[in-house]
């Protein structure tokens, strides 16, 4: 076997290492005690499964450096595996601390669900191009990802506050809010399943677009429903366009872009409507009555923390060494591109968390909701800038 | 000044909220924290008199008051936020793609994103981050920074220093951590005095009170972290000036040496060689991602030599004296006397020179009856071929192409495409033949032509573009940075832990516990220290449900 293959076998080791831990931190349920006491026989399962798997990832992640030759951390799916295992870490970190079984039910399928979302972009090793030839690239991005971890617990633990705390038994703005992220987590898996499916059935509709001197081809692996801005379908026998994707989607390929985000909001919605059939109530509520043994106090402090010791890393990586390597690499640590101007809004938003912590009034639900907010800001620089606003940094 | 004593006699400046020597709430002042009936205490500064919530009448007092609320400074932040949001929405002026038609900034936004590109346009949310309420906006950020830290910084810093470790009563009981113990003999003390300082917390006692106390200097982080951001808003101020920033760029052509802008000709680059390379499609390791994108690059090189220009008498032609001689790559300045040279960008296969012979029309052969050679950096108007023949260059397109309107016109003034209009003289008419010669274009200007001009050959040359720069301000961000993550580093990985203990008269004990941050680590404290002995666990006496409201 050679290394590539070594590499891409551990990483798929790791996620299922991952999946069966998340059962096993769910049999943790049955544990009245939440404190950090007495640990039941399932959470010392699920912690040591949880260790394995991201040993398997630490696999997978050098490996693929060493097959490379430069630090996995160059596009899409690398910054994405190595964010959610970032986020196993910080995990890791803060349950030796807490040694909360239950964080690891809700933070290992996030992991799960940003691991297996970046395996949806293209997976070979790509050559660097010269500005991203830095060593300052590998502290950069690692140090950010981490950060990124580590501030995406909030987001685990929030979410869990929230759950437990929110008034299921009447309809109001925050269950309704509640629902919408729960939703949004839908359509990331949507995402998945709708490319996953496709993929397997090896779908293919070539577009030709551009003009004159600049044409171009783009291989759309999902139906067409948005036609890139100005494309002509070349494939026989596939379905027909419905509409152009607007010109004012920036960068590569946005119209494939654009086409995969709406059958990823469709499969979420269908996914979650049958969900909701099910259930015959709101997924907060069915999740709520699991999170009944927590001490909603330590959830808060939790996330608090979470961002405590995040932000000074997203600091040190995301603003510091970002300019250190752009005063090398284009002669100005500053350039207000827009991937830089959105760590700015990160930190600016998790300063502004920091400050109204220190005030009484924004303990509890409203941090809680802060810190959605503050992931939500992290995900959007990470998607949408880099699929919309191109800039310097244009991953995938 | 009008002054507070407090039972225990101790003198308190106006404002105090409790009590700096023994804790005592003054209970006249709970407003000013917003303790009013409330069971716990505000701990926040140790309840010390802080000016702005102190003084609040003259203007001063007001602006003061202003900058120092949290609040406002962390409207400022979100305010902050949300305007770099904003610009980010459209690219900024200076991100307008390099192949957009028409970049002129009044033109592309509209064109670009119709409506909403011209209103972003005319509210000059295309150079956001340098307008003017954009700065001021950050500015205020800085003055808020200066004046909120120096309102809580001296009083916490009195009150930190001078701790008196005999409570009151009511401070204790009024601690988030507190529990009472019936009886509790002097070992148990003793043990849980051992372990504190096993745990290394300082313990300092009087009367038979006992302060235990441990990270105090974390509650310094946050004020250190602000006199970092301070210094790097001043280094940002500083890099606004021509003594500490210079932002230049020139294009260099292979084989030519370039004056350096900015340095009043004192220094001289010579760009001996472009290097332009690429990844091995054959590469094992990329070939899957070769295939699909296509080359990707994986070099750009100048190889320079950097002059000192010596000039005797001012103005006279400069002697060059090399300073350096080396490779810029990505990534990889060159520093030289203070100076950053920075591989910026390159232009491919420019033209340098393009040799011309003449041939008769009707020569199959295409003899040449003599030849040309026209230096494009520098295109002479009029070529004497010696042999009757003359040539006169009428227009010269360096960039050729054909505008909306079908006239022949040039893109940029780089010789990628270069076409040329020339006339010929010859012995044998008294009308110059007109010739419009191109790459790959030869159109007779009559149809009748005589004479044929053919490209016998060329030369070509890349061209380098350089950052010239130097930053001086460069030092003044890294010590703000260094000093910003010392801070940060400081108020959040350590946490500023008290736990009081009282043992009373009739051997009953009072313990109370208070910390900045991670109540959690500091219950697991006193847990362990609490050990094998009969005094009580601390009780939480907050619930997040007083908080919540
Ligand atoms: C982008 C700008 C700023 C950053 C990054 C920043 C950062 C921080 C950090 C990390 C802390 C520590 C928080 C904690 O320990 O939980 C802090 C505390 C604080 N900041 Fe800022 N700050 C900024 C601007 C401001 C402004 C404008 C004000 C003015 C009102 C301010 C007032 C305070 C105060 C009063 C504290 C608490 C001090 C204490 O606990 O003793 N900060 N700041």
């Amino acid at each position: 076997m050679d290394l590539l293959s070594i590499s891409s076998t551990a990483l798929y080791t790791a996620f299922i290492l991952y999946l069966i831990a998340t059962f096993f931190f769910g049999a943790t349920i049955k544990d009245k005690q939440t404190d950090n006491k007495k640990k039941g026989f399932s959470g010392k399962i699920a912690i040591t499964l949880t260790i394995i798997g991201f040993l398997a990832q630490l696999v997978y992640f050098i490996t693929r450096w060493i097959s490379s030759g430069h630090a996995p951390v160059s596009n899409m799916f690398e910054f994405l595996t190595f964010l959610g295992m970032a986020l196993v870490l910080g995990f890791i970190i803060l349950y030796a601390y807490y040694k909360l079984s239950f964080l690891g039910l809700f933070a290992l399928p996030i992991a799960m669900i940003i691991i297996a979302y970046a395996s949806m972009f293209p997976t070979e090793i790509s050559p660097l191009v010269p500005s991203l030839q830095s060593h300052w690239l590998y502290i950069h991005v690692t140090t950010v990802a981490l950060g990124q971890g580590i501030l995406g617990i909030s987001f685990v633990v929030g979410l869990m506050y929230l759950i437990k705390e929110v008034d299921q038994t009447v309809r109001s703005k925050e269950t309704t809010w509640l629902e919408i992220v729960m939703y949004i987590l839908f359509v990331f898996i949507g995402f998945i399943v709708i490319t996953t499916s496709f993929n397997f059935m090896n779908y293919n509709a070539t577009f030709e677009y551009g003009q004159g001197s600049s044409a171009a081809t783009t291989d759309y692996h999902l139906p067409a429903i948005a036609a890139p801005n100005g494309g002509t379908l070349v494939t026989e026998d596939v379905m027909k366009p419905w509409f152009e994707t607007p010109a004012w989607f920036q960068g590569e390929d946005a119209g494939r872009k654009f086409n995969t985000l709406i059958w990823s909001v469709i499969t979420g919605t269908v996914i979650y409507l049958i969900t909701r059939l099910i259930l015959r109530k709101r997924v907060g509520a069915t999740i709520q009555p699991l999170l009944k043994n927590m001490k909603a106090d330590l959830l808060d402090e939790i996330e608090y923390r979470s961002v405590a010791i995040g932000f000074p890393v997203f600091t040190l990586g995301g603003l510091i060494f970002a300019s250190i390597w752009a005063e090398i690499a284009w002669g100005r640590f500053w350039g207000w591109d827009p991937k830089e101007v959105w760590a700015l809004v990160t930190w600016l938003f998790f300063a502004a968390y920091l400050h109204l912590r220190l005030s009484r009034g924004w303990h509890g639900k409203k941090s809680a909701w802060l810190a959605l907010v503050g992931f939500g800001i992290i995900m959007f620089n990470l998607i949408v800038v880099n699929l919309v606003l191109a800039g310097l940094h244009s991953y995938a | 000044m009008k002054q507070i004593k407090c039972d225990c006699g101790h003198v308190n400046p106006l404002g105090t909220v409790l009590c700096e020597s023994c804790g005592k709430p003054i209970e006249e002042n709970q407003h000013i924290d917003g303790n009013e009936g409330k069971k716990l205490l505000n701990m926040r500064y140790d309840g010390t008199a802080r000016r702005s919530k102190t003084y609040t009448k003259s203007v001063v007092d007001r602006i003061w008051s202003f900058f120092s609320s949290v609040k406002v400074g962390v409207w400022l932040i979100v305010l902050a936020l949300i305007a770099s949001m904003i610009g980010t929405i459209f690219p900024q002026e200076m991100y307008i793609p390099a192949n957009t038609p028409n970049r002129d900034p009044a033109v592309f936004y509209e064109s670009q994103y119709g409506v909403l590109g011209l209103i972003y346009y005319q509210l000059g949310l295309h150079n956001l981050y340098s307008s003017w309420w954009y700065l001021l906006l950050i500015a205020l950020i800085g003055v808020s920074l200066v004046i909120c830290s120096l309102d809580r910084f001296v009083p916490l810093f009195r009150a930190l220093r001078h701790q008196n470790p005999k409570k009151h009563q009511s401070f204790l009981s009024r601690q988030r951590l507190y529990s009472e113990t019936e009886s509790a003999t002097d070992e148990e003390l003793e043990t849980v005095k051992k372990q504190l300082k096993k745990r290394r917390y300082n313990i300092k006692e009087k009367d038979g009170y006992l302060l235990a106390e441990k990270g105090r200097f974390s509650r310094w982080g946050p004020y250190v972290n602000h006199i970092g951001l301070i210094i790097i808003l001043i280094a940002a101020i500083l890099r606004s000036t021509p003594l500490f920033f210079m932002n230049e760029y020139v294009w260099v052509r292979e084989g030519e040496t370039e004056v350096l802008p900015g340095t009043n000709g004192e220094y001289y680059v010579e760009n001996k060689d472009f290097i332009f390379e690429t990844h091995d499609e054959n590469d094992e390791r990329f070939k899957d991602a070769l295939s699909k994108e296509g080359m990707v690059a994986s070099n750009y090189q100048t190889d320079v030599v950097v002059y000192k220009a010596n000039r005797s008498i001012p103005g006279e032609e400069p002697e060059l004296e090399p300073v350096v001689e080396d490779s810029i790559q990505m990534n990889k300045p060159l520093s030289f006397d203070g100076y950053d040279l920075i591989q910026s960008g390159y232009q491919l296969n420019e033209f340098s020179s393009m040799t011309f012979k003449i041939h008769e029309t009707s020569d199959a052969d295409e003899k040449s009856l003599g030849s040309f050679t026209v230096d494009l950096r520098n295109p002479q108007p009029e070529f004497d071929l010696g042999n009757g023949f003359k040539v006169v260059l009428d227009q010269f397109y360096p960039d050729y192409y054909l505008d909306d309107n079908g006239i022949p016109a040039s893109e940029t003034n780089f010789p990628r495409n270069p076409a040329f209009v020339f006339s010929v003289y010859s012995e044998d008419s008294e009308k110059p033949e007109v010739s419009f010669v191109g790459i790959g274009r030869n159109i007779d200007g009559t149809g009748e032509n005589k004479y044929k001009l053919g490209i016998e050959d060329f030369e070509m040359h890349d061209v380098s573009g350089l950052t010239f720069k130097y930053d001086r301000s460069l030092p003044f961000f890294g010590i703000g940075a260094v000093i910003f993550m010392i801070g940060v580093i400081q108020g959040m990985y350590w946490q500023h832990r008290r736990i009081w203990i009282h043992k009373r008269k009739d051997g009953s004990l009072v313990m109370a516990a208070h910390t900045n941050k991670n109540w959690f680590g500091l219950k697991k404290d006193i847990e362990t220290v609490t050990e094998n002995t009969n005094i009580k666990m601390v009780e939480d006496q907050q619930e997040l449900g007083e908080k919540d409201n």
